[in-house]
Formats: structure tokens, C-alpha cells, sequence
């Protein structure tokens, strides 16, 4: 705890409360309502601000910030506009339970409801989309927030935590006084697992003939990806993960079946289908990854949920054994369960699952077509595997290109794989990367993305001059909003209603005007030296426009209202 | 597991703050569940308030309703009190025609109900009424629409039987 009996200013009480929490970054954007606050930041050097070129990046880099290493990401956003624009990060960060902390200005507690310039009513605008918010009305309140929002941010399930400060309350004074512990009598999030029900999941597991482990976006962000390693491996049972969770088992293992969903692999839904017995981990059954509900429950099985928060428990499909708490404390009491119990397994029934399981395997779901012509987009993505070592962080934006990324880049690790899954917010590729690269200074940052995608935050290769921050843009150019295209050729007769980019810039060119270096890529023998040429350039940011195959969709595929096992291949057509 | 909708009276204790409310109803409107009715007043402690909601869903429904209740900051503790017996009450205040014609009539049917007649004017009376929903319903019904003027109901409010509390 840190005491003073020296009256300061709210807003360097702010500037001390984000010490005490240890911030290294704050990404934010000046205005009216924060100038205090920016006159405090000033005055310090314990965090570095970053100064975006757009509120909405600001969000999006401290999101990223935290999805790769597990931290609190701190923004800082004006009053009025600067809330307004930072409402589309919040919700991103909010839809994949970011635990995020934003601190927007407001007009002096005086002027509230007067329509003051810039004033919104942040609060209300944001209340949908944050794990919860406060307006400070007082000075000597500060600090006591500020510790109540990085605790309720960070615990349980985790997510954005906003804090609006009117401009006066940063100018008033009072003692700083950084209280140690946080006590909500109202906040009190479940961690530990019911053993009794732990023991019973154990049971059903182990007794199961087709058992099945479905993990999700809990498991990293939990960061118990070595104990949900450990026991599918003394298990010996297979597992899929969503979108969100990719990374949390590794790819290359055998026992992996490879995403699961809307395009996910053909043996990770028949699995998801047909198994008896699912082990879902930290995943909340949505719409993109069961398909038609009542199609997924027409095959009957048992169904085990470990989920932190109890209102992601039977809210789409009916668990058997719901199991609240934390996933790493969950996992590790039933790898504990496993050890000392050494529970007999249905080998024979496990052996033919898998074989089973093999056989699904084999229709080799993500083969491709490749040309000479051109460049496919899934040769793209097989080689930045190839050229990164499968070692780089990945961000994405929203589309075509982000179910590539997912595919074919075979997450080995949690927290590599940056996307927005929940939200699908088209814009956050860029911004994320440079949240992956502040803070990981020295590592290889690929921000996977489209030319619709890549438009939506163009202005941050600015952001990304200033810092000199080394990413290597990777952009599938196929010159349509390829997601928006496909569905249009399979639901709508090809009539490409508005999804062709017509006028795109010159992104060579773009990408040299801020001072980076910019490559075209257009035949598909360039591919693979190209991209070792451009992370060979460790220190520079590099712009790749990939032009690819135009007419290239995603598969499998399940069309909307479809169940699991009705997936479209590649080889249907 | 029931799949039809049924009502339920749904109370909990919250943080008596600005704002509290609107994250109550705002959770109802974004998650499309239904709200009958909606009171909320500070308690004997001033930092709680309690809230009473009658809803309507399915188990199902309803069960996603407590959990999304207790996952809201602000709240302390959720009761569904249709998991056990409860008393129910609201209050109605009516305002009627009583015309020298309707005026013993209308004393006749305030009597029945156990109503009271807490306004006296020339060409009206004012009427209190407490009860549940349904008895407020039956008093309305039972009196012919032209004589009704005014109607205000507080929503119900609902506490459960013997040793149910709802305290922290």
C-alpha cells in the first residue's frame, strides 16, 4: 500500500493507481476531458503511453496486449467521440472475455446533462458491453475504483472494466491512498470445482466408448493449457478446440482433430457428433461451432461442462455435469484424480473410436487445389507456418483470410493466435498486432488479413511508423469481401450484392508513404521467398499485398441451420 | 423440464447505486426475456435496494435469467421465489365514476374487494387496492369500463413465507 498525506490531483492519483498495478503500457488518445490526465502522464515515465491514430485502435491494441500475455490491457479514451469510437473495441474485448481496464474523460460533474461539448452519457453506451462500469463522481474515489476495476476485470470470468472520470474530479485533490485488498460483498466468483461432480465427469470420461474433448477460449485464457494437455494425454482421448481456443492443445499433436464448427475439419464435427461422452472446457456452445442446436441433439450423449462462469452452463444445450470453476484448477483436481485413482479405461470401445476417428481423418478435409497461376490463399498460410517456424504470433482480422489463418497455421502454444472470435470485429488485425509487438518486442508478429479488413484501421501504419514496430503485414487480396462473396455464390445465386472492392489503393505505394516497405506478390513460385525476405527484414514493417485466387472459398463448410455432420467439402463440388 | 413459459416473481438485493436499475432492465431488453412488471426501493439498509420481477419463461428461461441476475456486478443475492411458497402482493389505486347513480354501487364493490375509498369528490371516489395481481385483475374486470377513469398499479412485490429471507 502506498500512503501520502500530500494532497495531488485526481488525475495523477489515476497515473499512481495504474503504477501500483504494475501497467506498461497505456494506449490511448488526448482530448478535452483528459488533458489533466495527459499533463500527468507527462510528468511520468513509468508506463509508456501509445498514441493510436484512432480511439477504436487504442481498445484494440490494449485488448491484444492482454490476449497475449494474460495482463490487463489499459486504454484511454476522451469524453464524447472518444467513447463512442472506443465502443466497438470494448465490445470486442467484452464478446471474448478480455480482461481490459478503460478510462474515458467526461465533462465536469457539473455540466453533466446539459449537452456539454463532447459529452456522452458513456456509461449508458458502454453498459451492454462491459463487465461492468463506474462513473466517479468524487475525488477521494479514484483510487478505490481504479483497484475495484483491474480486480473485477481480471477475476472470474474475465472482461472490460470501463471507469468515466469527469475532467473537474482529475483537477480536485485529496491524500492518494492505493488500497491493498479489493472485497465486493456483491462480486464473489466461484474458482474451485465441486469434487463431487469432478469425480462423477471422471467417471463418465473414463467410462465413455467415444469420448470426445471440446475446448474453447476458457483454456487460454485460464491458462491451463498444460493441464488440459496432461490429461488428454493420460486419457488418450481426442480432442477439437473452437476458434477461440486454438493454441490451447497443440495442433501438431496426433490427438488433435483441428478446429471444429462452421469450417471446421470434417473429423472434428463427425466427432463432435457422434461421440458419447463430450468433455466441453472453457467453450460455450455457440452458434458457429454446434450449428443447428437441435440437429447436435438429436445424437444422444453425455454432456460434462467446466466453465468459470455459470451462465455459459445449459444456456444453449442441457449439460449433464455442469462443473463451475476455474478450468486450471478444475483440470489439475482431476489430473490429481487420474494420478492416485489410475481409473480403468473401456480400451477396446477407445481403440475403435479412434480408429474410427482415423478413418474420418482420412477425406483429408483441408487439401486444397493448387495452381500456377495462382496464388491460393491456403499456400499462403501453410508457408508462413513454414517460414516462422510455426512460432510467430498471428493476429487476423475477420473473414475468408481469419478461417485460413485458423486452418493452416497449426497453433502449437495459447496466446498466439489473436483474433476476434465472439464479436467478428473486421479492423482488429493491424491494432492487434501492434498490441502482440509492444509487448513482445522481439518476436515475429503476423497480422493475416484481406483488403476489406485491412481498410477498416488503415490509418494505424502510422502508429506503427512512430514506434517502429517490425510487423509483417500479410494481406490475402482476392479484391471481393471473400466471406461476404461466398455465402452470396451459395445463398444468393452469385449475385455480389456490394462485395467487390473496387478503387483499392495501390498498397505498395500506401504502405511507403508511411515510411514502411511494401511488397506485391502476384505469382505463387514468389510466395515462400517473399515472405522469407520480408522476416528477414526483422527491424522493418512490412506490407505484404498477396494478390490470390479471386474464386477461392473456405472449407467445410456448414451452411446456416445446418447440423454438425451436413458439412460442404471441397470435394463435393 | 417444463418447456412452456410460466410466471415467476423474481426478487434479489443489489447495490442501492445510480445506474443499478438500468443494468437490471437493460439485461431483460438485451437478452429479449420479458418483464410483467418491475419495483424497486431502497431497504431498511440504505446501501440495498430490493427489486421485485414478475417474469415469464420456461425453466430453461428462467434459469438463465437467475444466472444472468447474479452475474451482474451490482447484485448481492437472487431469489426465485417460485421455489417455494410466497406471498404476493400489489397495490392499485383507481379512480371511478360515482355519479349520484353509480355512487352505492360503487361503495358496494370497493367493500367486496376489501378496497378503500381514499378520495371523495364530487363526481369520483378514488379507490386503494391491495391484493394480488389477480384480485387487481378481478376488481377491474368486475367494474363496468365506462366508470373507470384512472389506473395505477406498483407492480408486484413479493416476499417469501416463514423462514425464506432474503437478507445478507
Amino acid at each position: 500500500m502506498e500512503q501520502s498525506t500530500k494532497k495531488i490531483t485526481g488525475a495523477e492519483i489515476l497515473i499512481r493507481c495504474l503504477h501500483e498495478e504494475n501497467v506498461e503500457f497505456v494506449f490511448g488518445y488526448p482530448g478535452g476531458a483528459v488533458l489533466h490526465i495527459y499533463d500527468a502522464i507527462f510528468h511520468q515515465d513509468k508506463f509508456k503511453h501509445i498514441l493510436v491514430r484512432h480511439e477504436q485502435a487504442a481498445l484494440h491494441a490494449a485488448d491484444a496486449y492482454s490476449r497475449s500475455t494474460g495482463k490487463v490491457g489499459v486504454a484511454l479514451v476522451t469524453s464524447g467521440p472518444g467513447a463512442t469510437n472506443a465502443v466497438t473495441g470494448i465490445a470486442t474485448a467484452y464478446m471474448d472475455s478480455i480482461p481490459m481496464v478503460i478510462i474515458s474523460g467526461q465533462v465536469p460533474t457539473y455540466a453533466i446533462g446539459e449537452d456539454a461539448f463532447q459529452e456522452c452519457d458513456t456509461v449508458g453506451i458502454t453498459r451492454p458491453c462491459v463487465k461492468h462500469n463506474f462513473l466517479v463522481k468524487d475525488v477521494k474515489d479514484i483510487a478505490s475504483t481504479i483497484k475495484k476495476a483491474f480486480y473485477v476485470a481480471a477475476s472470474g470470468r474475465p472482461g472490460p472494466v470501463l471507469v468515466d472520470i469527469p475532467k473537474d474530479i482529475t483537477a480536485d485533490t485529496c491524500e492518494f491512498d492505493y488500497p491493498a485488498t479489493v472485497h465486493l460483498r456483491s462480486y464473489n466468483p466461484v474458482t474451485k470445482g465441486h469434487l463431487g461432480q469432478i469425480k462423477k465427469a471422471l467417471k463418465l470420461l473414463t467410462e465413455a466408448k467415444r469420448p470426445m474433448v471440446y475446448s474453447g477460449g476458457g483454456v487460454v485464457l485460464g491458462d491451463a493449457s498444460a493441464h488440459l494437455i496432461k490429461l488428454v494425454q493420460s486419457l488418450g482421448i481426442p480432442i477439437t478446440s473452437t476458434l477461440m481456443g486454438l493454441g490451447g492443445f497443440p495442433a501438431s499433436d496426433a490427438k488433435f482433430l483441428g478446429m471444429l464448427g462452421m469450417h471446421g475439419t470434417y473429423e472434428a464435427n463427425m466427432a463432435m457428433q457422434e461421440c458419447d461422452v463430450l468433455l466441453a472446457v472453457g467453450a460455450r456452445f455457440d452458434d458457429r461451432v454446434i450449428g443447428n442446436t437441435k440437429h447436435f441433439l438429436s445424437h444422444p450423449r453425455t454432456i460434462i461442462h467446466i466453465d468459470i462462469d455459470p451462465s455459459s452452463i445449459s444456456k444453449r444445450v442441457k449439460i449433464d455435469v455442469p462443473i463451475v470453476g476455474d478450468v486450471k484448477s478444475v483440470l489439475a483436481d482431476m489430473n490429481e484424480l487420474i494420478a492416485t485413482e489410475k481409473p480403468a479405461q473401456n480400451n477396446s470401445a477407445l481403440a475403435a473410436w479412434l480408429q474410427q476417428i482415423e478413418a474420418w481423418r482420412g477425406k483429408k478435409c483441408l487439401n486444397f487445389a493448387q495452381s500456377s497461376e495462382f496464388i491460393k490463399p491456403q499456400y499462403v498460410i501453410q508457408k508462413l507456418h513454414e517460414v516462422t517456424k510455426g512460432d510467430a504470433f498471428v493476429t487476423s482480422d475477420v473473414g475468408q483470410h481469419q478461417m485460413w489463418a485458423a486452418q493452416y497455421y497449426n497453433f502449437d502454444k495459447p496466446r498466439r493466435w489473436i483474433n476476434s472470435g465472439g464479436l467478428g470485429t473486421m479492423g482488429v488485425g493491424l491494432p492487434y498486432a501492434m498490441g502482440v509487438q509492444f509487448a513482445y518486442p522481439d518476436a515475429q508478429v503476423a497480422c493475416v488479413t484481406g483488403e476489406g479488413s485491412i481498410q477498416m484501421n488503415i490509418q494505424e501504419l502510422s502508429t506503427c511508423a512512430q514506434y517502429h514496430l517490425p510487423i509483417k503485414v500479410i494481406m490475402l487480396n482476392n479484391r471481393y469481401l471473400g466471406m461476404v462473396r461466398q455465402w452470396q455464390e451459395f445463398f444468393y445465386e452469385n449475385r455480389y450484392s456490394e462485395s467487390y472492392m473496387d478503387s483499392l489503393p495501390n498498397f505498395v505505394k500506401l504502405a511507403e508513404a508511411y515510411g514502411h516497405v511494401g511488397m506485391q506478390i502476384t505469382k505463387p513460385e514468389d510466395v515462400e521467398g517473399a515472405l522469407k525476405e520480408a522476416f528477414a527484414m526483422k527491424s522493418r514493417f512490412v506490407f505484404m499485398d498477396f494478390i490470390t485466387d479471386q474464386k477461392e472459398n473456405v472449407f467445410p463448410m456448414i451452411q446456416n441451420g445446418k447440423g454438425l455432420s451436413e458439412m460442404i467439402l471441397a470435394e463435393d463440388l | 423440464m417444463t418447456t412452456h413459459a410460466t410466471r415467476h416473481i423474481i426478487s434479489l438485493l443489489m447495490e442501492n447505486e445510480s445506474g443499478a436499475l438500468s443494468r437490471v432492465a437493460g439485461l431483460f431488453s438485451a437478452r429479449g426475456y420479458n418483464i410483467e412488471s418491475l419495483t424497486v426501493a431502497a431497504t431498511e439498509d440504505p446501501t440495498l435496494s430490493r427489486m421485485t420481477i414478475v417474469t415469464s419463461g420456461s425453466e430453461a428461461v428462467i434459469e438463465q435469467i437467475i444466472k444472468q441476475l447474479n452475474k451482474l456486478v451490482d447484485v448481492v443475492k437472487v431469489l426465485d421465489l417460485n421455489d417455494g411458497k410466497f406471498i404476493e402482493r400489489e397495490l392499485m389505486l383507481v379512480k371511478v365514476k360515482a355519479t349520484s347513480a353509480f355512487r352505492d354501487e360503487m361503495k358496494r364493490m370497493c367493500d367486496i374487494f376489501r378496497g378503500r375509498i381514499i378520495d371523495v369528490a364530487d363526481g369520483s371516489f378514488t379507490i386503494e387496492l391491495t391484493g394480488s395481481g389477480n384480485k387487481l385483475d378481478a376488481f377491474i374486470e368486475s367494474l363496468d369500463k365506462a366508470a373507470i377513469l384512472e389506473t395505477v398499479r406498483t407492480g408486484a412485490s413479493g416476499i417469501g413465507r416463514g423462514d425464506r429471507i432474503l437478507k445478507i
